[in-house]
């Protein structure tokens, strides 16, 4: 097992890409740690660990976005103020990630690049318009998270790239909605999760646990825009057919998904804003 | 041992400077029990899912079975070793520890809220301690303890 541990960005990116002697990201190590190193894989990669590159650390504001660097975890989202006050529902969402041996060492951008479909932190960041910014030899290139994900643990990011950072266009919200539904309310993974946001844009909708790849919800934000609100869940139900895939497997069936993701919707988009 | 070169790592341990050559693939829960031999910090899931092998790293509670050791370098562990155990009193007394596997982890997460009490501003204990499973005592002589050890409790 290999393990490159740079001290600058250029340095990671330089020994990125190199097809004879791959490496894989790792950050805070929630995820790629889960059966390491008992996988026989674990021990023939090459990883290269971020957690010396200071660059990519912490929140930065600036006047139109929120930019969460590729080492910001979700105890520096929920300990920020700020971030509480404009964006409640991150803050709501990262609080629901694990507890907070888990909160204090997962990131942001790993839950991205993991790919779950049912990630705790990807609904909300797409519900808020965001953008990963990707970073290789070659130079910057960012890619909308709505447009991020091709298959199941399918992202944009190729083997040279590094995910750098996230960035959240600041814009009112009128709503805000995060909604998980586990079997419990603490350590647990989604059964059905979804992010809600209303701004001057229009309704965002995103649902995970419930298709390959947490997923923008374009029927239901058509639905809402073009006939407001619904009288009851079940008038979400052929837009959610349109947008949503659930399956049967071992945390929950399709149909219970279903039935769920359309009542926690109806919900979502009837309350006031979080 | 695993045919992988060993990795020199640097980092504080309940105060001291300790300076090691690691396993690359060795997790800080290994590093501390079979290398360095702090075996009070316990395996229980090996997953993340049950916080039995909670240490501190830079003040923050972490599961030290998801955390790499090279990845300590530089930092500040801090494991159950580091507690007077008279400070655990008050877990003794309000029934939070029976099988004891879940114990050090329990008094590392109990321990950072005691330390930061503000943390109870804008969170519960138990949504603090959500991360440290008990099959035994069902929760709230746990709770009790730590709200007895803030004093917040009559």
């Amino acid at each position: 097992m290999k393990v490159e541990r740079p001290r600058a960005l250029a340095a990671a990116l330089g020994l990125l890409g190199d097809a004879a002697a791959p490496l894989v990201p790792l950050a805070g190590g929630t995820d790629l740690l889960v059966h390491w190193p008992v996988r026989p894989d674990a021990r023939t990669r090459g990883y290269l660990d971020l957690q010396r590159l200071d660059e990519l650390r912490g929140i930065r504001w600036s006047e139109d976005a929120l930019e969460l660097g590729a080492l910001a975890t979700y105890w520096d989202v929920i300990t920020d103020s700020r971030v509480g006050a404009e964006f409640p529902i991150l803050v709501e969402a990262a609080r629901q990630v694990g507890a907070i041996q888990i909160q204090s060492r997962g990131t942001w951008a790993g839950n991205v690049a993991n790919g779950s479909p049912a990630a705790d932190g990807v609904p909300v960041l797409m519900a808020f318009g965001a953008v990963i910014v990707l970073e290789s030899r070659q130079g910057r290139r960012e890619v909308p998270l709505d447009a991020y994900y091709s298959g199941y643990r399918e992202g944009a990011r190729r083997e040279a790239e590094l995910i750098v950072a996230i960035r959240i266009p600041r814009r009112a919200h009128a709503l805000q909605r995060f909604v998980k539904v586990g079997p419990r309310r603490a350590q647990a993974i989604a059964k059905v999760g979804l992010a809600v946001a209303r701004s001057e844009e229009g309704w965002r909708v995103v649902a995970a646990s419930v298709a390959p790849t947490v997923r923008r919800c374009r029927a239901v934000e058509r639905r809402l825009e073009e006939r407001g609100l619904p009288g009851s869940p079940e008038e979400l139900d052929d837009a959610l057919r349109a947008d949503v895939a659930p399956i049967d497997d071992l945390r929950s069936t399709a149909d219970y998904r279903a039935r769920v993701l359309a009542r926690v919707l109806f919900d979502a988009t009837r309350k006031g804003g979080a | 041992m695993h045919g992988s070169p060993e990795l020199p790592l640097s980092f504080t341990l309940n105060g001291d400077a300790v300076s090691v050559e690691a396993d690359p693939a060795a997790r800080l829960l290994d590093l501390l029990r079979y290398d360095l031999g702090m075996t009070g910090t316990k395996e229980g899931c090996g997953e993340g899912e049950c916080g039995a092998c909670t240490v501190w790293i830079d003040g923050l509670p972490a599961d030290s079975c998801l955390v790499p050791a090279f990845q300590v370098d530089g930092r500040e562990v801090r494991t159950i070793e580091s507690v007077d155990p008279a400070r655990l009193g008050p877990l003794l007394s309000s029934g939070a520890t029976q099988c004891g596997a879940c114990t050090p982890g329990v008094v590392m997460t109990g321990l950072w809220i005691l330390e930061n009490p503000g943390l109870l501003r804008s969170h519960a204990i138990r949504e603090l301690m959500a991360g440290n499973l008990c099959r035994c005592t069902g929760y709230d002589g746990i709770i009790e303890g730590i709200e007895a050890a803030l004093g917040t409790r009559s």
